[in-house]
């Protein structure tokens, strides 16, 4: 047997092809009534919120999941879908993201029954946003350095410490958090971490805004004062967060917003250099087509892997490793091209405000949910190296 | 395509395991294994996977095919299987019978021309012609002027100008001047060059994926066993993050072989769609190819150089690859300008098209 992992080549059902088309249906209307410009790179700090409810009443938010708690019961290729279709237009998602790819399955798999029923149909119907607490001022890739205490008092527990580079804090309604409930042990450095639901928006949240590179703010810092949690928000087991962390990640990690974050610029390429381009930007365009079509391949195969109930934690670890860096020098290859675009494109504005943006965006994207070099040491785990 | 999904790739590994171990090859200086390996795969049919029983072959399906040649890709296999069975397939879509013995197909670069003239003699010059010195015959694509043919021809008539790959395989200059062939047929209408080129191509991707498996797998396991600064080197993060870039490139190129592979299994034409995944697979195997290799090389250090270790049997045959039926750069001004032909807004809708 290889080391060697396979990506097998997983075709998108027909159904998918039919949901794409309502998907682009949609956001052409949205486009049309002006909710956002898919020519303008999708800015983190733009809240849609009647959008998100929009998207909500198509059954497109948590739609993977049990009917009884407002989901739709589809496939993760059908969510794939919808997922690519939004991001490619530049729709503004930022409202509904996080609690639709993550917190929403947390939740599912680890809330009591009412909390379940109370938060899951209000997240497919478009109404919360999520935000997620795992980053501290000295613990960041290092999670399990995080300091933050949740001490145990009458009916649950009191929050003390901060949390940081949370991004939508400043509008989320719900934040899932890991806070410190014991110490770790000497065999266990990973003990000691319970994972939380948290209602914002309260006495004892202070949400303060960072601003980024990029001139937006988008991430915040989030310091917690005496702040209260009832027993009922503990998710899963006590101590016990560890052992919840690492099999999520494959939804996390594997996604088309591991690869497609600044894929705007490719398309705005494209139309800069017209039907019939030089030789070095027909090689350069294709090139990246063929780097691209090979990422969303072995992107759509974790998916298909997820849907056949695995846990593909070192594939989507490689999707995101491939996908982040590929994103963060895209916009510097398309630059390259881009010096040889002709005067008279008609969109050559359009193309250096984008290249501006997305070379600002570009650090971020192979630090963001899992730095490179974490995800290289889950990779060469999966090797046996480790 | 996992490696004991199917019985041509369970025959082929068993037979390659037995003939064609790599170090086993690496130390015999005479080439004595070549005779008994042919001979193996030709007895189980596999050298004409891809013709039909009424043509000659074995009649495997295409998809049989290209895990087979992924397989043969993890041994660095030497002997031109691929190259005969991308002939026997060329021939099978003309309804042409395979003969027995070694075969190539020229031309193997979409630079050159083969012209079939109004006497029915076939004329023109193709470079970089895999295994051509060791074939018995040569199917050859060629322009008529009623459009393209197939024609089987005898290989001691052609001039061949023997020359090596960077792999040290036969990569020659085949010289037809005013040849009859055995056989000639018109090819099936549609059928072009860029066909036979997107085909060798696939070919060769997973040809270099199963390279860079092999690769991935030598190279993890001698940096669990060389020990320096007093531990395994497998234990240094510099060397665990050099391994999983590997172990990316080397899935990278699996993924994008498997689907191109599936995609031609599957299709009902060469239409864009093929074209994007042969395409693509040919750029990005071969851009592995030199990524992946590098690293492997640079984790086996000095003795990763040398002719007595096996590893450049992957390493060089991979890098090989790249240069048959157009290169990555070839392929990649032709991908974009297909892409550029049809416009911004229909890029999008090509690569979600599968």
């Amino acid at each position: 047997m290889t080391a060697a992992l396979r990506f097998d080549p997983i075709r998108l059902p027909e159904k998918c092809e039919q949901l794409r088309k309502e998907v682009r249906a949609f956001l052409a209307e949205e486009i049309a009534a002006g909710t956002f410009d898919p020519h303008k790179p999708n800015r983190e700090d733009t809240d849609a919120p009647e959008f998100s409810r929009r998207v909500g009443a198509k059954g497109w938010l948590g739609m993977t999941w049990p009917k009884k708690y407002g989901g739709q019961e589809r496939s993760f290729l059908e969510r794939y879908v919808v997922t690519e279709e939004m991001r490619v237009a530049n729709a503004p998602t930022r409202r509904f993201f996080v609690a639709d790819r993550q917190s929403g399955p947390v939740l599912l798999k680890y809330a009591p029954e009412h909390i379940k029923m109370d938060i899951l149909p209000r997240i497919c119907r478009g109404e919360i946003c999520f935000a997620i607490g795992m980053s501290e001022p000295n613990s960041g890739s290092d999670l399990f350095a995080a300091k933050t205490r949740a001490t145990k008092t009458d009916g649950g527990y009191l929050i003390n410490g901060t949390k940081i580079w949370t991004s939508s804090a400043h509008i989320a309604d719900y934040m899932i958090a890991i806070f410190r409930t014991s110490q770790p042990t000497k065999e266990n450095r990973r003990h000691g971490l319970t994972q939380f639901l948290v209602k914002m928006k309260q006495p004892g949240i202070k949400v303060n805004p960072i601003g980024q590179i990029t001139g937006q703010y988008e991430f915040n810092e989030v310091v917690f004062t005496d702040f209260f949690v009832p027993d009922d928000h503990v998710l899963g087991e006590v101590d016990g967060a560890w052992k919840q962390a690492t099999s999520e990640l494959a939804y996390e990690r594997s996604g088309p917003e591991r690869f497609l974050e600044t894929y705007y610029v490719l398309t705005e390429l494209v139309r800069a250099v017209g039907p019939n381009p030089d030789t070095r930007s027909a090689e350069g365009i294709g090139r990246l087509v063929a780097q691209l079509h090979t990422m969303r391949r072995m992107s759509v195969s974790v998916a298909g892997m997820l849907q056949a109930g695995k846990e593909p934690v070192v594939e989507a670890s490689i999707v995101k490793d491939i996908g982040t860096v590929w994103e963060q020098q895209l916009p510097h290859r398309v630059r390259d091209l881009a010096a040889f675009v002709e005067e008279t494109a008609t969109n050559r504005e359009t193309l250096e405000r984008q290249l501006d943006f997305a070379i600002k965006t570009a650090p971020k994207l192979t630090i963001q949910g899992g730095t490179t070099e974490v995800l290289r040491g889950i990779i060469a785990r999966g090797l046996g190296l480790r | 395509m996992a490696e004991s999904d199917n019985i041509v790739v369970e025959t082929a590994e068993k037979i390659f395991a037995d003939l064609a171990d790599p170090q086993t090859i690496n130390n015999d200086k005479k080439d004595s294994w070549q005779a008994p390996l042919w001979q193996a795969l030709s007895e189980a049919g596999l050298p004409l996977a891809w013709v039909p029983d009424d043509l000659g072959g074995s009649g495997a399906s295409l998809a049989d095919g290209f895990a087979l040649l992924n397989a043969a890709g993890r041994f660095a296999v030497a002997v031109p299987l691929a190259e005969t069975m991308l002939a026997g397939w060329l021939l099978a879509q003309a309804k042409i019978a395979s003969p027995e013995g070694e075969m190539t197909v020229l031309p193997a670069s979409p630079k050159d021309r083969i012209t079939l003239d109004a006497d029915g003699a076939l004329s023109g010059r193709a470079r970089g012609v895999p295994f051509a010195k060791a074939a018995k015959h040569f199917a050859v694509l060629a322009q008529g002027k009623d459009g393209a043919v197939v024609a089987l021809v005898d290989a001691g008539k052609a001039r061949i100008e023997s020359g090596l790959n960077v792999g040290y395989d036969h990569s020659d200059t085949v010289t037809l001047d005013k040849i009859q062939p055995v056989t000639v047929k018109p090819a099936p209408k549609g059928f072009e060059q860029t066909h036979l080129m997107l085909m060798g191509g696939v070919a060769r991707s997973l040809q270099i994926a199963g390279a860079l498996e092999s690769m991935l797998d030598i190279s993890v396991r001698y940096s669990n066993e060389r020990v320096a600064f007093e531990k395994k080197i497998s234990k240094f993060q510099a060397v665990q993050h050099n391994l999983a870039r590997l172990a990316g490139e080397s899935a990278a190129a699996l993924a994008a072989a498997t689907s191109a592979a599936d995609a031609i299994a599957n299709a009902k034409a060469f239409d864009d769609e093929v074209y994007l995944e042969a395409a693509s697979a040919k750029i990005r195997c071969a851009e592995a190819a030199e990524k992946g290799g590098s690293i492997a090389h640079q984790v086996h250090g000095a003795i990763g150089f040398t002719m007595e270790h096996i590893l450049h049997r992957y390493s060089l045959r991979a890098l090989a690859w790249r240069d048959d039926f157009g290169s990555e750069s070839h392929w990649a001004v032709e991908l974009g300008k297909l892409v550029a032909k049809r416009g911004a807004d229909e890029l999008w809708p090509l690569v979600a098209s599968r």
